[in-house]
């Protein structure tokens, strides 16, 4: 084990850790803007810099990165450190276009609340012109604005790195970096299955879901944490509500996806729930004309009940059957099947497991 | 799962993958397979299509469709033949290992090679990488089930991790990647004509007795009929009243004619259903229940593990919690059943199940759970549930070596449909896009059905890249874009069956799996035409 302080509190760490998970181990916070957990570091953003004492000698660098030693004595809001970050955040807005009203991730931009934080209303430098830069929208789900891009390479690191699809890297170089394709393919020509893992990668609004447009985060009402509805995976996710509305689907971090969705769970697991085509009353099909006709539910459970009810004493309980629904929860698909035993006297009772 | 999606991608030295194409069917079990490779496990892939993955693979075995029997037995002469077996797992935690033996003799690689048509030298190489690995989990998903040997192509692959010892340890085991959501928990709450919730047989003594106690009511004692099954029953009359909750057989089942004659031949037919779908068309009565995200219950995932499902909206209109249309027709037919909220059901379930004793839904919110839901078996309030299953000894005792021979799928092409056709899933959409077609995004990615065809077999037929071409089968006739390319062998065929127009289920073969009852999806003989 190794012993270090961090902000004068003893700390003990196994060999290896870096500085950012040894303060995180204790519960100390050190900003971060690429930092992504359980891969290599980028240590790219500068912003995770702390103030290091190892064997007498004082340096500055980067928590992500740097391995704890011995007797190390680190400290993560010195003078040195908050300067150092607040210049990284000069840099960064140097290059950023600042349209923040206008922008989705208003409110939830990571940029945005350090900036705050550490007291950077806007860029020192002079006469830098933001480039212009066309945004690629062609994406169905999001867009890319590198105009407010940091290149902190989030994204391009969970698509090869967690997703493994390796769909898109940095192009060019400099400042005209941009996040794309390879091969300058579009967005939507490229490998990408949009499964929108790098958008909620984005510390800033330069990956945005295109329904981000519709509400403002800070906005919504409730995070519902739920199940996704479609495969076996089991993926945990948010549903994001707003005026009794499912207005944006996000990733959580669950035991089988560990933060990630597909394209089903983030973009095609709540428009449906309060779709037009809902059926919104019980129906009974008018016999003559072979048309359904809306009913009440008494109507219509009155009519049911008989109907089985009829056959039952005909013809026995194993003349009905009842099939339960592989999409539907546990507690549903008990009830439906303790309904056709003891209501129905059948055991023919099944779910879609075979089909 | 015996095991968890976790430890077979993280702690594994090789993955077997067998008719399983998760990045497309399961896209985040894809993505931790993917990371897998990434970190240097190998993958053996045993698919007829040239799924992403198999670029990847360091063995892929392009099998001829409805041939697994023959595969698992041809690895199994090989891992005796070349002695990479595990004795010592044998001795001690198995039975019936001579007949196994005795069954896998003749299937040595040179004959599967050629019942499989693939290289004798590429299983065996696919044998030593999974036999000689120290933690290999074999993956399987419809590709071994949905044919009329798809029992015994299961048991076939358990046969294969027992003789090489790779069951109940981390990184190991047999793991079929379900389908649905909530597919492991229909089968777990007992929505089966034979079992209970938990697996409990009807017939077993006690059994019955137990349940009539618990809900008050005498019960049928005679075992049900499998879906696949009642539906010729509803043909003959034997059948009267069917009620069908969230299904879509006339999109899902195969041989549609077929259902739809059968749906029509019922007396009262009533369904409970988000959605006018293609079987509530069928309907007397639609009852409108709601969606996942307007009430509270659980879903258990692939891993047998039980997560909580949280109701986030209420829509406009008069819709119903199911569980309180299903009371309300149970006290309308006369037996007294209370409302319940979920919590209370869940309570009941943990009351009469034992694998659920320590299941509630208090527990799965609280903060020893922490998010991490609880896997089955979870036998009392502080058991901590079941990552991996059969350690140190199995479920039944010993492992039961179950010996299959291989036969042949029942449709075999022929000169008048000389083409085999599977059937499958794309990424994009969820089996019958009734919740995923709901998203006009997803329908521009991928809004149309196609047929993925060799380019050997397509140059023979006259067929370009993308032209709409006609599919006939026995049973129907159904048109689709025409995918020219080298995904499939020369002779096979695979489509979707997630899009209503192109449905593959108009063609498919309703030959059942003869113990599990399920259809022989994944072959049939078709033949293609251009239009």
């Amino acid at each position: 084990m190794i012993h270090l302080t961090i902000d004068g509190i003893a700390v003990e760490v196994e060999e290896g850790t870096t500085i950012l998970n040894a303060a995180r181990k204790y519960g100390i916070e050190i900003p971060t803007l690429c930092y992504l957990e359980g891969i290599l570091p980028d240590g790219s953003c500068r912003l995770c810099v702390v103030e290091v004492v190892s064997r007498g000698r004082a340096k500055i660098d980067t928590a992500c990165t740097l391995r704890c030693s011995e007797g190390d004595e680190v400290f993560t809001m010195s003078e040195k450190v908050v300067e150092s970050r607040r210049n990284s955040l000069d840099l960064l807005l140097s290059d950023h276009r600042l349209h923040c009203f206008s922008c989705e991730a208003n409110g939830d931009c990571k940029l945005q609340d350090y900036c705050v934080e550490y007291g950077v209303e806007k860029t020192s430098y002079k006469n830098m012109e933001v480039r212009e830069c066309e945004i690629d929208d062609t994406n169905k789900f999001f867009s890319y604005d590198p105009s407010i891009c940091i290149l902190c390479h989030r994204c391009v690191n969970t698509c090869n790195e967690i997703v493994g699809r390796g769909s898109i890297g940095t192009m060019n170089r400099g400042f005209q970096s941009i996040i794309g394709a390879p091969g300058g393919k579009k967005w939507i020509d490229s490998t990408c299955e949009s499964c929108g893992n790098c958008v909620q990668a984005c510390p800033t609004g330069a990956l945005s879901m295109k329904r981000r447009k519709k509400y403002r985060a800070f906005q919504a009402d409730k995070k519902v944490r739920t199940t996704c509805p479609h495969c076996a995976t089991g993926c945990q996710m948010d549903l994001i509500v707003k005026d009794n509305k499912i207005v944006d689907c996000v990733g959580a971090d669950g035991p089988s996806n560990h933060g990630l969705l597909c394209v089903k769970g983030r973009s095609g697991s709540f428009d449906f729930v309060d779709h037009k085509d809902r059926i919104r009353h019980p129906l009974i099909k008018n016999k003559e004309t072979g048309e359904f006709e809306q009913a009440t539910w008494d109507e219509a459970l009155d009519l049911v009940a008989s109907k089985f009810t009829e056959i039952k004493n005909n013809y026995g309980g194993e003349a009905l059957a009842g099939f339960a629904c592989s999409r539907s929860t546990n507690e549903d698909i008990y009830m439906l099947q303790k309904m056709v035993r003891t209501a129905f006297h059948s055991n023919n009772t099944d779910n879609c497991a075979r089909v | 799962m015996t095991n968890t999606i976790y430890d077979i991608t993280r702690e594994s030295d090789v993955i077997m993958l067998v008719g399983s194409n998760p990045e497309h069917a399961h896209p985040v079990i894809g993505m931790q397979v993917r990371q897998a490779v990434a970190r240097g496990a190998k993958l053996i892939v045993v698919d007829p299509r040239d799924i992403d993955l198999a670029s990847k693979a360091t063995v892929h075995l392009k099998l001829k469709p409805g041939t697994n029997v023959a595969f698992a037995n041809g690895m199994m002469n090989i891992f005796i033949e070349e002695d990479l077996i595990d004795h010592k797992f044998i001795e001690e935690r198995t039975e019936n290992f001579e007949a196994m033996k005795e069954m896998v003799k003749d299937y040595t690689p040179e004959k599967v090679a050629q019942i499989c048509n693939i290289d004798p030298e590429e299983l065996r190489k696919a044998a030593r990488l999974y036999a000689t690995a120290d933690k290999a989990p074999i993956m399987y998903c419809l590709g071994v089930t949905e044919h009329h040997t798809g029992t015994e192509g299961v048991m076939s692959l358990s046969n294969m991790a027992m003789m090489v010892g790779k069951i109940g340890r981390p990184g190991c085991g047999v793991n079929p990647i379900r389908g649905q959501n909530n597919v492991q928990g229909a089968c777990d709450m007992g929505a089966s004509p034979n079992q209970f919730s938990g697996y409990q047989n009807i017939d077993k003594p006690g059994v019955l007795e137990k349940f009539e106690k618990a809900w008050g009511v005498e019960l049928n004692p005679n075992i049900g009929t499998k879906a696949t099954d009642c539906f010729p029953k509803m043909l003959t009359g034997e059948i009267k009243g069917l009620f069908i909750f969230g299904e879509d057989p006339v999109r899902t089942d195969p041989n549609t004619h077929h259902v739809i004659e059968c749906l029509k031949a019922v007396d009262f037919f009533v369904i409970d259903e988000l959605f006018m779908t293609e079987t509530a068309k069928y309907a007397d009565v639609i009852l409108p229940g709601r969606s996942y995200a307007e009430k509270e219950g659980t879903f258990s995932n692939t891993e047998r593990r039980v997560q909580r499902v949280r109701k986030a909206v209420e829509i406009a209109g008069d819709t119903k919690p199911d569980t309180w249309i299903f009371t309300e027709i149970m006290n309308r037919m006369g037996y007294p059943q209370p409302h319940l909220t979920p919590a209370e059901i869940m309570d009941e379930i943990a009351s009469v199940t034992p694998s659920f004793a320590g299941i509630s839904h208090a527990r799965l919110d609280s903060e020893e759970v922490n998010g991490q839901g609880l896997q089955w078996p979870c036998t009392s309030k502080d058991h901590p549930g079941t990552p991996i299953m059969h350690v140190g000894k199995f479920a039944r005792g010993l492992g039961y070596f179950r010996p299959a021979a291989y036969v042949p799928s029942m449709e075999q092409p022929d000169d008048e449909y000389p083409l085999i056709m599977m059937t499958g899933r794309i990424l994009e959409h969820y089996n019958a896009c009734a919740m995923t077609g709901r998203t006009e995004e997803i329908n521009e990615i991928a809004g149309s059905s196609f047929i993925e065809i060799n380019k050997a077999d397509a140059d023979k037929l006259g067929i370009e890249n993308g032209e709409m071409v006609q599919i006939t089968s026995r049973r129907g006739t159904i048109q689709a874009r025409a995918e020219v390319a080298y995904k499939t062998n020369p002779g096979q065929c695979w489509m979707p069956f997630n899009f209503l127009e192109g449905n593959p289920n108009w063609l498919c073969s309703d030959a059942l799996d003869s113990i599990s009852r399920t259809p022989e999806y994944k072959v049939c003989a078709i033949k293609v035409e251009k239009l």
